[in-house]
């Protein structure tokens, strides 16, 4: 679908070009239909603040009804409507709002708002590279992304509710319309959104892996490339081979749902009425689902994993330990990301047999995770750390990745996970692991980057306050979490109050909705903190940060073109932090051997 | 500042970015296509499979688009030429044929619609529909093909093409063999899953 859009399309591209260059751009040129790649990071940058406070907004409220579940919530009413009943939240829009907040992190903030505003911001400036190498598909792919957020917003407000059958979205009680009421026009349009959302990200995907491949520097060879690249690299490549198959999933349900085909239909009776459909295989889906699904999660960490590792080494003032273990534990991880999905299916019927060959390939992913979190902990050892906003966002990434990680091992037991699935001990292991890990990468990254986007610094005392009210909520909500998940607590219900079993864990609800409140409430710190620091920050200056990468070279506000003269020559790898020798602690990349013989390595006199 | 025209940066690999770019879409579709023919194994093997003969009409459609994937490399092989004159023809030959191939594919859902073979409703079975949405999303590709080959038509009548300028028509025709090698592979594992 995506392929003509380029060809038909390169024509305008050339004139726009063209047309760059001969006048000054006007407005919606330079801000709103912009072909620059920094204006585009700035618009997935800004939706994807958007998204987080919707998303956020959504679990505040469904956690209200868990800690809470007696209490009345009329005050609700001016912002719920029709679905808060007597001050009762609606059941059916519970559902809804855990399948929308799921919805919303995971695609809408996660993948778009931090690939779209990272990949977008940092490939062509640490490549060198004058812009991606189709500026008109990188367009698109924000406007594609736009329109999905449109109507993926819109569906908030249907009166029918937004799509409810969680964000898997399995049939048939996402296919069936009288299932749920959810299921109706919610979930048509959480369809049509979700195809415009992959046709976008395949845009931008596109884009990223041709620009790193074809549009490096003089001398950028790949072993010299900065880890952020390497992961945004790798990610972009999970997403061009994942993201199609969602797609053809997306469009057999499309087809189940409004064409009267059984792909996922078979055998079912609605008060007690047979329907026409038969043949049909519902654990299709889930095969198809989770063949996305399970890259998706690497899609989701692996960009904050090469912002942490940069993060690391510049405050640090270090090389990173294992540059090359880094860039082979990535590969392992994208590898290992297509042949674990089953693992999300112990509990379908699953033969046995091919349970446990999915255990295996699922637990080697722990070899490649360890030696990530290794090498981020032999980075700091010793290291003359910098404790910055941003540094303090990246080694809360790691403490999250580890514990998080660590209850990875467990869920991928078939034999455990048949007993925890879908418990919240799966809920908060997921969230450690991928969803808290993930936004802390993207914190970190746009502390640290704030100021080459925006020219200015964000304010420090206000990131340190940020940053330890989200760190201590996140554990705050999600170690109580794997308790109640180990006691059996099922996600995805409404109310638990009329099982016995569960009755005794109300004061742990509780005390997770008052910790979730407070995670929720610290965020409006750093919005406050990024708009105020857009037009008051302090001034930066062009290397803040005293880093060796290529973007800290550009001016304090780089322009489309990003350099205004040559792009500069890469001599060296991008981690000569605190090199024996040298004056000073760091050695950009543009630094040529020839200017560093006192610190120079005997393997490196060759280049003098 | 930034007089640099983005397309005159060199590039690494030797291949043109938005080649590259159009192999990766390439590699998209190839994905969208290997989880439609997987679930269709997936979910054949799991039996209640209504078994129906293949209309006989997509192996003259086979043939119709492998000739046009030859008049195709012969419009790009004349670009290279500068024989304008056979460039416009081959081209026209090859929006031709894809016009007829497409044409081929409706009377294709014809023939199987008269067989009772239906893409939804009562009594569809997943075997019809996944023969309806295999051909119906290569058509919707073959047909964004078609309208890069009159892309190409019109700037090739313009005199826009030619040995100076075969970036467009080379990438419209990596794409249209693609489009061609596509449903030759789906056509031969329709045969032998039949």
């Amino acid at each position: 679908m995506s392929s003509t859009d380029i060809s038909i399309n390169r024509d305008v591209h050339h004139a726009h070009e063209e047309h760059d260059h001969h006048h000054d751009q006007n407005f919606f040129e330079k801000y709103v239909f912009s072909l620059d790649h920094k204006v585009i990071a700035k618009q997935f940058l800004f939706m994807g603040i958007f998204w987080a406070f919707v998303g956020g907004f959504l679990s505040v409220l469904f956690r209200l009804q868990l800690g809470w579940p007696e209490a009345t919530f009329s005050f609700l009413e001016p912002i719920l409507g029709g679905w808060v009943e007597n001050g009762k939240l609606n059941p059916e829009f519970y559902l809804a709002l855990v399948t929308m907040h799921g919805t919303i992190m995971v695609f809408f903030v996660l993948t778009a708002g931090l690939s779209g505003t990272f990949s977008n911001f940092l490939i062509p400036l640490q490549v060198g590279a004058r812009d991606m190498a189709s500026g008109f598909m990188n367009m698109l792919s924000f406007w594609i992304f736009f329109i999905s957020s449109v109507i993926m917003f819109f569906s908030l407000f249907l009166e029918t509710g937004p799509a409810a059958g969680g964000w898997t979205v399995y049939p048939p009680l996402s296919a069936l319309p009288e299932a749920i009421q959810g299921s109706g026009d919610g979930m048509t349009m959480w369809l049509i959104s979700m195809a415009l959302f992959i046709v976008s990200q395949l845009l931008g995907g596109v884009n990223y892996i041709s620009t790193v491949i074809n549009l490096r520097t003089k001398g950028m060879s790949m072993t010299k490339l900065p880890l952020t690249i390497w992961a945004f690299l790798l990610t972009a490549i999970l997403g061009l081979l994942a993201f199609p198959v969602l797609f053809s999933a997306a469009l057999l349900l499309i087809f189940d749902r409004s064409f009267g085909t059984s792909f996922f239909l078979s055998d079912i009776y609605i008060a007690g009425q047979a329907l026409t459909n038969t043949g049909g295989s519902a654990i299709l889906f889930q095969h198809l689902f989770w063949f996305l699904g399970h890259p998706e999660v690497y899609i989701v960490i692996m960009p904050a994993m090469g912002l942490v590792s940069e993060v690391i080494a510049t405050n640090s003032r270090k090389p990173i330990f294992g540059y090359r273990a880094m860039i082979g534990s990535l590969f392992g991880i994208s590898v290992l990301s297509f042949v674990v999905w089953a693992h999300h299916m112990f509990v379908t019927g699953m033969n046995p047999f091919l349970g446990s060959v999915f255990m295996f390939l699922t637990l080697i992913i722990a070899v490649p995770s360890a030696v990530k979190v290794f090498n981020w902990l032999a980075t700091l050892w010793r290291g003359n750390i910098r404790f910055t906003a941003a540094m303090m966002f990246a080694i809360g990434f790691v403490s999250l990745f580890i514990s998080g990680g660590l209850t990875g091992i467990i869920l991928g037991n078939s034999a455990l996970d048949i007993q925890l699935h879908d418990t919240y001990f799966v809920v908060a292991h997921f969230h450690l692991v991928m969803g808290a890990a993930a936004f802390f990468g993207m914190f970190c990254g746009v502390y640290h980057w704030f100021p080459k986007m925006f020219g200015r610094m964000m304010d420090e005392k206000l990131g340190f306050v940020h940053f330890w009210f989200t760190f201590i909520s996140v554990y705050l909500v999600f170690m109580p979490m794997h308790y109640i998940g180990i006691a059996g607590f099922p996600r995805r219900y409404y109310n638990w109050t009329g099982f016995e079993a569960f009755n005794i864990f109300t004061d742990m609800n509780t005390f997770i909705s008052i910790a979730a409140i407070l995670g929720f409430t610290a965020q409006f710190i750093f919005l406050f903190n990024f708009i105020y620091s857009i037009f008051r920050g302090r001034r930066a200056t062009e290397n803040p940060w005293h880093s060796n990468t290529l973007e800290w070279t550009t001016p304090v506000l780089p322009g489309h073109g990003n350099w205004p003269g040559e792009i500069p020559t890469v001599y060296r790898w991008p981690y000569d932090y605190s090199k024996p020798g040298s004056a000073e602690d760091y050695i950009p990349q543009t630094v040529p051997f020839s200017q560093t013989q006192s610190s120079n390595l005997p393997n490196e006199k060759d280049f003098e | 500042m930034a007089n640099f025209p983005i397309e005159e940066q060199s590039s690494r690999s030797g291949v043109h970015p938005l080649k590259f770019s159009l192999w990766l879409i390439i590699i998209s579709i190839i994905m969208m296509f290997a989880a439609f023919t997987s679930a269709y194994i997936v979910r054949r093997e799991e039996g209640n499979w209504l078994e129906f003969d293949l209309p006989n009409i997509l192996l003259i459609n086979t043939v119709i688009i492998a000739f046009s994937s030859v008049s195709m490399q012969l419009a790009y092989n004349s670009a290279k030429q500068n024989s304008l004159g056979r460039l416009k023809l081959m081209l026209m030959v090859t929006l031709g044929l894809g016009i007829a191939f497409l044409i081929g594919q409706w009377y294709g859902w014809a023939d199987l619609v008269q067989n009772n073979i239906y893409f939804g409703g009562t009594g569809s079975n997943p075997s019809g529909s996944f023969l309806y949405v295999l051909t119906g999303v290569h058509g919707f590709h073959l047909i964004t093909g078609l309208v890069f080959v009159l892309m190409v038509l019109l700037s090739s009548l313009k005199y826009k093409v030619h040995s100076k300028n075969m970036l467009r028509i080379q990438l419209c025709t990596v794409y249209w063999h693609f489009l061609g090698g596509l449903w030759l592979y789906l056509y031969i594992f329709l045969r032998i899953n039949h």
